[in-house]
């Protein structure tokens, strides 16, 4: 018997209200009529209407989303490639130094990984724009896929494998019709990572990024170091309705599916 | 199979070492090199086509004037000292706040968790922009939180928080707290109940046991908790550009300047090697307790 | 308990005209430094139901994984069929295994997984439907077909592991530990469906088990390994009855050994082991120098325990009873003889435990004829 105490209750409140009420306001007050984002003067949709005729906004967002597509595919395929070099291709010369390079970028700081990125672009004499971000977010979030499809991996049963070649597979068969659906639930949330951490980055866009491509972060970013706007407003609560929408019919789904087989190991 | 096996290293080996690594060097090369009105705006820069001369002459142009630099000018390395302290009291205060939260999740009831889980994931999925933001709003003097505080009458004067360390702490936190949460979590959901009762059983009070047996197994959670704070807000620019003020000095802060708005290439290329130094010990601690967990838990 | 249907004992291996279906010749296997298969020759021949029996880490499970594909010999050769193996991978030989885990594919029922491999070959639609279905009836497991793996039990799965390996009709089925898994009581039920389908498919089972009562129930011979080496090979009745080494007759069932120095005494062999009492008199079947230190093995339910000294024994002791394990059909007494030594003598319980003729602390004799016990070299 697990115990839930008041003290359980209080501090579960305070900190869900701490993580939610700044962007419960943010939603709240992007319905506001008024210009000044902080005096309530009635509900309205206007500044929805000013963001879906703001050129630069949708100009900044098709970039965004043409990064964020091609950045989170290539990362997919290069980050399974690297989990499965990581856990199942054993010993090999710079072994070492590979998982190195898989890991440091996790924690290396977004200034450092821009920086260095960018005098790389530079020294290559390569046009900074579309291309130049999606190398730089494909490098980056191919680390956290690989780090989530190598756990999947490190606890994927072996014999799964063997038993594909056994019956006849071709190695590539056996990656194709038995591991690669076993581990697909890790791949595509390693996938759904990197699209995530691609939409949501501005550091490493800012550097990478030229006049030809503004991604819809540096925008914001350019935008509200003047202060609070009630369009900015408007357009983050487009984004975290996406995101709930999202993560909570992603739980839903996955509630759904273990229910499923509860019923189904039952009868 | 050689083919096969050669490819499939090569292709994610490659770009890594010509996307992370070749970088890095270039980094460190720039850091060595002297700032000049020039694109590239530094100098010397190496051509090949001199051959072998060409290199030597590359080399001896190279030197360390940049750190030095970095010794003879306060703000680096108060920088440096300003975003460590920033980076452990932000720790500690998701600590406090968040050990209370993953205690509370890991002893609701069970249906209740996935749930509770959720709740904390979705806002890592949500722009973290976006989250700093909300904060601009609630903050400033004329914001939510001011006249909330007026409005019932417990202050007169509007407070001054945005653009202070205070409104820089409070955007840390917020951010970082899920990841304070979930490896605590962890280990608390794991911990098995009847440990506790076999304490009490054994004569502790439930404060007492919570002290001797909740707190020590879960300390590689907490360990956990706090170096994904500490090392990711030590390099942190977003936060203090966007809710510190010109005297919250924090390095990530120093480096953009430094390449933006100065151009001094090669300066900030060695404040990022500077900043990597500083993380690498907290990186080390960090793995080598990852390593204890593994081990503790066969 | 061998696969004999004919009325002709079926034994190929003591058939010279026989030719095996697999042979290792030399073969050794290491791992860095570690040898786990150290020179070894083996033959199995086709319809065996053959055995590998050994404590974990004594080769066994490498052994067939050479012969599945998944390891190469570092040298030596296995042949099957009379064809050197080593070039061919794994989904070129036609040889099945069934795994250990089972390796039932999670994501496809239990009809695809049955179909997977004749897939593979491209068996045409009808021939394949048709197989599958003999597969499900094999393994009695038509009602489950459109289960997905964690739907069905434990035993169940097992039978789908092993419909499937079956389906593509391989020379040589390879089972891994197969029923590890399983609790007792269906352990039981299901080596005897082992067999039978061992029997009605006409198949080459090699099995790797640690369970020694599993091994000699479903197998026509049995090869205990240790430590990367065959110890002994034969048929079940044989290594128990006439075990080639101390190892091996401790391995396989209950036994009490009493180590001393042999000494040659016409077909037998006498076992000096203590002073103060008459040397044991046993049988060998190897020759064993005079006064080489030796071992006999005796088996507790060939000493007999009785109140009264019995004069037609060979070997006679005296002890009192020390403890009584009652394990239902029998018991087993544990005798302390004046030297220390503790004997265990095992009796049918063939009246009421009421009647029991014998209690703690009493004294007791315990005998055996002449060729009860084994003497071995040590």
């Amino acid at each position: 018997m697990r115990r839930f105490s008041w003290f359980n209750a209080t501090s579960l409140t305070i900190g869900f209200a701490f993580l939610y009420l700044p962007m419960l306001i943010l939603v709240i007050y992007s319905f506001n009529e008024s210009k000044l984002v902080t005096v309530w003067a009635g509900f309205s949709t206007k500044w929805y209407g000013e963001l879906f005729r703001n050129e630069a906004f949708l100009d900044a967002a098709y970039v965004t989303l043409r990064v964020a597509i091609f950045s989170s595919l290539l990362a997919t395929v290069l980050g399974t490639m690297a989990a499965y070099v990581l856990v199942r291709a054993g010993r090999f010369p710079g072994r070492t130094l590979f998982s190195g390079m898989i890991y440091a970028p996790l924690v290396m700081p977004e200034v450092i990984t821009g920086l260095s990125l960018l005098l790389l672009f530079i020294s290559l004499g390569l046009d900074r724009g579309v291309l130049t971000i999606v190398l730089a977010h494909t490098t980056f979030s191919m680390c956290f896929v690989s780090v989530v499809v190598s756990a999947r991996l490190a606890s994927f049963d072996q014999s799964l494998e063997e038993a594909a070649l056994d019956l006849g597979c071709t190695p590539f068969e056996a990656f194709r019709l038995v591991t690669l659906p076993v581990i697909a639930p890790a791949v595509i949330s390693g996938w759904l990572l990197a699209f995530t951490l691609s939409l949501d980055d501005l550091v490493i866009a800012s550097f990478t990024s030229g006049p030809s491509a503004t991604t819809l972060p540096i925008k914001i970013w350019s935008s509200i170091r003047l202060g609070v706007s009630p369009e900015i407003n408007a357009l983050s609560t487009i984004l975290i309705a996406i995101v709930a929408t999202g993560v909570i019919s992603a739980s839903l789904i996955s509630k759904r599916a273990a229910m499923q087989r509860d019923l189904d190991s039952k009868t | 199979m050689k083919l096969r096996r050669l490819t499939l290293i090569g292709i994610p080996y490659f770009w890594l070492l010509a996307l992370f690594l070749i970088p890095f060097g270039i980094v460190l090369k720039i850091s060595l090199s002297d700032i000049a009105l020039a694109i590239p705006p530094y100098t010397p820069t190496l051509d090949i086509s001199g051959g072998w001369q060409a290199v030597r002459d590359f080399l001896s142009e190279l030197d360390f004037e940049n750190f030095e630099f970095l010794t003879t000018d306060d703000l680096y390395w108060k920088a440096y000292l300003s975003s460590l302290k920033i980076a452990a009291i932000s720790t500690l205060l998701a600590l406090l706040l968040g050990f209370p939260m993953a205690y509370g999740m890991a002893k609701a009831r069970e249906d209740w968790r996935p749930t509770l889980m959720m709740l904390v994931i979705l806002p890592f999925w949500t722009s973290f922009l976006i989250r700093v933001y909300a904060w601009v709003g609630i903050l400033s003097t004329e914001g939510y939180l001011n006249q909330f505080l007026m409005g019932i009458g417990i202050i007169g004067d509007p407070l001054v928080i945005l653009n202070t360390s205070t409104a820089v702490y409070i955007g840390i936190v917020y951010t970082y707290l899920p990841f304070m949460i979930l490896p605590i979590y962890a280990t608390l959901e794991r911990l098995d109940e009847s440990l506790i009762e076999a304490a009490e059983d054994l004569g502790c009070s439930r404060i007492s046991a919570f002290w001797l047996v909740t707190v020590p197994l879960s300390k590689y959670g907490v360990i956990a908790g706090c170096f994904l704070v500490f090392i990711p807000v030590i390099g942190e620019f977003v936060i203090p550009a966007l809710l510190g003020g010109s005297k919250t000095l924090m390095i990530g802060k120093v480096l953009w300047e430094e390449f933006f708005s100065n151009r001094d290439w090669p300066v900030a290329s060695a404040v990022a090697i500077i900043l990597l130094l500083v993380l690498i010990f907290p990186i080390v601690l960090f793995q080598r307790n990852e390593q204890k967990q593994r081990e503790a838990e066969q | 308990m061998n696969q004999d249907t004919s009325g002709k004992e079926f034994a190929p291996w003591n058939d010279a005209s026989e030719k095996p279906l697999i042979t290792f010749k030399n073969v050794t296997k290491k791992f860095g430094e570690f040898v786990a298969i150290s020179d070894l020759n083996l033959d199995i021949y086709a319809r065996e139901f053959f055995a590998l029996l050994g404590p974990s880490g004594c080769g066994k499970t490498t052994l067939m994984r050479m012969l599945a594909g998944f390891e190469a010999p570092t040298s030596g050769v296995i042949e099957l069929a009379g064809q050197d193996i080593a070039a061919i991978p794994p989904n070129k030989r036609e040889v099945n295994m069934m795994f250990q885990s089972y390796a039932l594919f999670p994501h496809l029922n239990i009809w695809d997984n049955i179909a997977f491999g004749l897939r593979r070959e491209k068996m045409p639609k009808d021939q394949m439907e048709a197989r599958v279905e003999e597969m499900l009836r094999l393994t009695k497991m038509e009602k489950f077909a459109r289960r997905k793996p964690h739907q069905v039990s434990g035993g169940q799965r097992q039978r789908v592991a092993l419909a499937r390996s079956l389906a593509k009709a391989p020379k040589l089925l390879l089972l891994d530990e197969p029923l590890g898994a399983l609790d007792a009581k269906l352990r039981q039920d299901t080596q005897f469906e082992l067999m039978d389908i061992q029997e009605s498919t006409g198949t080459t089972f090699v099995i790797v088990t640690h369970d020694q009562e599993e091994a000699m129930t479903v197998a026509s011979r049995v090869a205990v390994m240790d430590h990367g080496k065959l110890v002994q090979v034969d048929t079940p009745d044989v290594i128990y009855e006439t075990p080639n080494s101390v190892y091996v007759a401790d391995f396989i069932g209950d036994v009490n050994i009493i180590e001393g120095t042999a000494e040659a005494n016409g077909d037998s062999v006498a076992l000096t082991w203590t002073e103060g009492q008459p040397a044991l008199i046993g049988s060998a079947n190897q020759p064993i120098a005079k006064g080489a230190s030796a071992a006999m093995a005796i088996r507790p339910e060939k000493i007999a325990i009785s109140s009264e000294k019995p004069t037609d024994r060979t070997n006679v002791l005296q002890g009192k009873v020390l403890d009584i394990a009652y394990l239902g059909n029998i018991s087993t007494y544990h005798v302390q003889l004046d030297n220390g030594t503790v004997i265990k003598a095992q009796i049918a319980n063939t009246r009421r435990i009421a009647r029991r003729n014998f209690t703690w602390e009493d004294p007791v004799w315990l005998s055996w004829t002449d060729t009860a016990g084994i003497v071995l070299a040590v």
